[in-house]
């Protein structure tokens, strides 16, 4: 396992954004994020702190509102784990593995 | 957790569930059932004849791409014999247009289909720039609007071609339904919701293969299939009420996800008790097509509102259900029908089809709205165009339920 910028056990995952989403994230399609392998608590990274810790530092983009709506992802925008809708998976609260690829993808832009 | 298999095939690991009936599938699965489902809604409506052309209206957008690759699918797989091509409007909006008339471009390649572009500038006169320029960003999705709609027209008769797909989806029909709805406009509502809409005037006839298809599967049927799509924001103007109107929807998913093809089946229920609709089962509709399709394929106006409609719309059912509690069930009698004097329905307005006496486009009025609004862009006087092409269905102006709308947003957000 790798070492976060801190010293302790990191976690690598790959983050994408398509549908548009990618606008928000400096237009790059493909990130890949690290974060602690353990929070202060004990517990695993989850989604919901992914999509905390993108909008924190991440995001240059200050339309925060277009990505997530009340602490969680905004309606209209799609989330895959693995390739996998994230219904199948626990949604927000699913614990994030090393090598997990992330998909964000919003349906919300038009064409 | 444990992957989950398959619902059809039980053999693969689920990657999808189905917003409509919370089947879980597997990509092959899932691509396989979206297709015959599109296929079922073709056949049962009788959409296409064998060697019919048919012209892909195409945006370079998530649905209209999903539609040009599933037709040229299922035409090959059932052997529809129909001779496909993607026609594409060019509004002429640098650093939006541009982008997405390359994708399309790409598309013509990777299916195989002729491609026809048609822009503003040479049909009008005047550039999408060209008019923000002249009357600001204001209102300027009316004019977007009144002349892509013409636009496909004159660019598949151009083609020869008198049948035009568009990408619109279930979810941009239960935004149509509910913002017809919540203006009061039953016979446009009665309009958005047929699969096709033929018009008496026009040689053209529009429809919507991908009427019953969830956005969330378009999108996933993309993505798992990667398609090559665009996806951007207009750069000019959120179109205030459909905005609304789209967040609510979604919301509504969210919580609900049969709650949009719900929302078209009611939209499709009330449209039959239109007068004159001859829309029985939200199959045909005979009208002006040119005037009311719905612009799906420019809704990039969403992300903006806060969601404090929902809240306020909350807020409400919470102040309904305890009202409720109070009040005193009261039954009024049932109505009898009486012979000869039956209930006289409120007459509506129908619509009667003429030509446009400048440019012999369809209208209902004696100038087509097109020809109206270039007429206030070419006197350089657009405040009086948009008055005179706003009566009908500009989504600027406002009813006093979309100003308490917007009102309620800006103090929630």
């Amino acid at each position: 396992m790798t070492k976060s910028a801190n010293g302790g056990a990191a976690l690598s995952i790959t983050v994408e954004f398509t549908g548009g989403l990618e606008l928000l994230f400096s237009n790059e399609r493909k990130h890949n994020i690290t974060l602690p392998a353990q929070m202060d608590d004990g517990s695993q990274p989850n989604i919901a702190y992914l999509v905390r810790y993108l909008v924190d530092n991440v995001m240059k983009d200050q339309r925060q509102e277009m990505f997530i709506m009340e602490d969680n992802v905004r309606p209209g925008i799609l989330v895959l784990i693995n390739d996998a809708d994230w219904e199948l998976e626990g949604e927000e609260k699913y614990e994030l593995q090393q090598g997990d690829n992330i998909v964000f993808v919003s349906t919300l832009h038009g064409g | 957790m444990a992957p989950t298999t398959c619902f059809n095939c039980k053999e693969a690991r689920a990657v999808i569930i189905r917003p409509k009936n919370r089947h879980k599938l597997c990509r092959a699965c899932f691509l396989q059932i979206f297709e015959t489902e599109v296929h079922e809604t073709i056949t049962t409506s009788n959409l296409f004849y064998p060697g019919e052309r048919v012209a892909i209206g195409a945006s370079g957008g998530k649905d209209s791409t999903v539609l040009a690759a599933v037709l040229k699918t299922l035409n090959e797989r059932y052997g529809y014999g129909l001779d496909l091509c993607l026609l594409s409007i060019d509004e002429g909006i640098r650093g939006y247009r541009d982008d997405s008339l390359e994708t399309v471009k790409r598309n013509a390649e990777q299916y195989d289909m002729p491609l026809m572009i048609v822009g503003y500038g040479e049909l009008y006169g005047w550039t999408m720039d060209q008019v923000v320029e002249q009357i600001g960003k204001k209102g300027n999705c009316t004019y977007c609007g009144v002349f892509r709609r013409q636009a496909l027209d004159r660019g598949a008769a151009r083609l020869d071609i008198k049948h035009v797909v568009t990408g619109h989806n279930a979810d941009d029909v239960a935004e149509t339904v509910m913002m017809n709805l919540l203006r009061g406009d039953l016979p446009r509502l009665s309009r958005g919701t047929s699969i096709v809409t033929a018009s008496g005037a026009s040689e053209i006839k529009r429809s919507k293969p991908l009427k019953y298809a969830y956005e969330k599967e378009i999108v996933l049927y993309a993505h798992h299939r990667q398609l090559d799509y665009f996806s951007t924001e207009c750069i000019y103007s959120p179109e205030a009420f459909r905005g609304s109107a789209r967040t609510l929807i979604k919301d509504l998913e969210k919580i609900r996800p049969s709650s949009i093809l719900d929302i078209v089946k009611s939209g499709e229920d009330m449209a039959a008790l239109v007068p004159q609709g001859g829309n029985a089962n939200g199959k045909t509709c005979r009208s002006n097509a040119a005037e009311d399709e719905s612009a799906g394929g420019c809704g990039s106006q969403n992300g903006r509102t806060s969601g404090g409609e929902m809240a306020a719309m909350e807020t409400q059912l919470a102040e309904n259900e305890a009202a409720e509690s109070m009040e005193t069930e009261i039954r009024l009698p049932a109505q009898q029908p009486k012979p000869g004097n039956s209930r006289t329905p409120k007459q509506i307005k129908k619509q009667t089809m003429g030509h446009c006496e400048r440019c012999g486009y369809i209208s209902s009025q004696r100038v087509c709205k097109a020809c109206t609004l270039l007429d206030g862009l070419n006197r350089n006087r657009p405040k009086t165009a948009i008055e005179v092409g706003a009566g009908m269905d500009d989504e600027e102006i406002s009813s006093t339920l979309m100003r308490q709308m917007e009102h309620t947003q800006l103090t929630n957000s």
